[in-house]
């Protein structure tokens, strides 16, 4: 009966972690900024959910667990070590508040190449959580699952997230209208 | 509530986060405040280049095919590939089903609605003081009777030696669209024949016999033309009706 059991859990797996490949690997690429590293991350995060799966505590979210193994296996992979991804840790209040420019609006002449090339040289916690919301439209509560963090913090580090990548496009926009 | 407070509840608004009752007094604030609006639209405009510039990377397919055989080696065997057999394709059917069923209800829905209106026509008429306006028992009196009142013509069939009597006939109106209504009456039945011309809305009703709201109807298309019978009256008497129209000349 536990045999049956086990196997019944293993196909429930696979219905439930396959359709989440190429989100992962998406991510996973994003993370190592390079091919093999995230192929080999990718399998790793797959080995790895398949012999903890009987720990995946039904009720709880199948996403949120998979990017958490993903994530957790890059920090400890040869760039991951090299990353730092804690950084001055936020509180969840205190929220700065910007106020629109004019020049906001030029965020409508960034196209994609050059959103990428910004999104790449974000810190990596930037630019993980940015990826979590937008690309994998998780809730904040799926994000504060996925990173371990409380959701305020999710919220102030999506704020700062935002801040500093519209900094970064609003610099190169700038830029390049003065050819430089 | 001035905007800067607005503004450090725009993300978590744009982003879905926040309870109804946060956001919809921050979505009234925006239809008034153009600053605001404009803020808000370049936070809307990020999140779409993020959104479209993250999906950036695919998988190549040896690495597909290698997790997919990791974590179906697990998986798929014994009991769990028996199952499989049976539930993939029940899955497949339920899922067919599912969509001939919403397919054939929008096809249903559509002609419910004629059949309905054209109920509501037959029972409104009966229902009047004047249901018809040209009386009469007569073919050749009835059928001149609606040259010129609708945009085309018909044929009435002789009734002698059918139990079948012509009361008189009307113009209706179907949906903006004049034709002719006919009252017959069959052992004090009222049954309605309607002929519109044929278009987009009737086109596509299979032709046949129909039950609808406690009415026997039945359809079909000649020269261009719509046919629709219905009253109380019996299958058979509508069917017998039905084949005197259709061999009319």
């Amino acid at each position: 009966m536990r045999v049956s059991e086990d196997r019944l859990r293993a196909a429930s797996f696979e219905d439930l972690a396959l359709p989440l490949f190429d989100q992962l690997y998406n991510f996973a690429r994003w993370l190592t900024q390079d091919k093999a590293e995230a192929e080999d991350l990718v399998q790793e995060t797959y080995a790895k959910a398949l012999r903890g799966f009987s720990s995946f505590q039904a009720g709880t979210n199948f996403r949120a667990w998979m990017y958490r193994i993903l994530r957790n296996s890059f920090l400890n992979s040869r760039t991951g070590l090299k990353t730092t991804v804690v950084l001055d840790e936020e509180d969840g209040g205190g929220l700065l508040v910007e106020s629109a420019t004019p020049e906001s609006l030029l965020i409508e002449h960034a196209n994609r190449e050059m959103v990428q090339q910004a999104l790449q040289g974000l810190p990596v916690s930037f630019r993980e959580i940015l990826l979590l919301c937008e690309v994998e439209e998780m809730s904040y509560q799926e994000i504060a699952e996925t990173l371990a963090i409380p959701t305020g913090t999710v919220m102030s580090r999506l704020f700062r997230a935002r801040k500093a990548l519209r900094g970064v496009l609003r610099e190169r926009i700038e830029g390049g209208r003065h050819g430089v | 509530m001035a905007c800067e407070e607005w503004r450090g509840e725009l993300d978590p608004y744009l982003d879905g986060e926040l309870a109804p009752a946060e956001s919809a007094p921050l979505g009234a604030h925006l239809r008034r405040c153009p600053v605001c609006a404009a803020d808000a639209l370049e936070r809307v405009q990020l999140k779409r280049s993020l959104q479209r510039a993250g999906m950036r990377y695919e998988p190549s397919a040896e690495l597909r095919s290698k997790i997919t055989k990791m974590v179906a080696a697990r998986s798929t065997s014994g009991i769990v590939r028996q199952w499989r057999l049976v539930l993939v394709p029940a899955l497949v059917v339920l899922v067919a089903a599912f969509l001939l069923n919403a397919y054939l209800g929008r096809e249903r829905s559509a002609r419910q609605r004629v059949y309905s209106e054209l109920a509501d026509l037959h029972v409104a008429t009966l229902a009047s003081a004047t249901p018809v306006d040209v009386v009469s028992t007569d073919r050749h009196t009835v059928k001149p009777w609606f040259q010129g009142k609708i945009p085309f013509t018909f044929n009435l069939p002789e009734l002698t030696g059918s139990e079948f009597s012509l009361m008189g006939g009307r113009v209706a109106y179907f949906e903006q669209v004049s034709g002719a209504q006919l009252i017959y009456q069959i052992r004090k039945h009222e049954i309605s024949v309607f002929i519109f011309p044929e278009r987009a809305e009737t086109s596509g009703l299979p032709s046949g016999a129909a039950n609808s709201e406690s009415f026997n109807t039945e359809t079909w298309t000649q020269n261009g033309l719509r046919y629709f019978v219905i009253g109380d009256a019996s299958p058979a008497d509508i069917q017998a009706l039905t084949r005197l129209l259709q061999n009319a000349t």
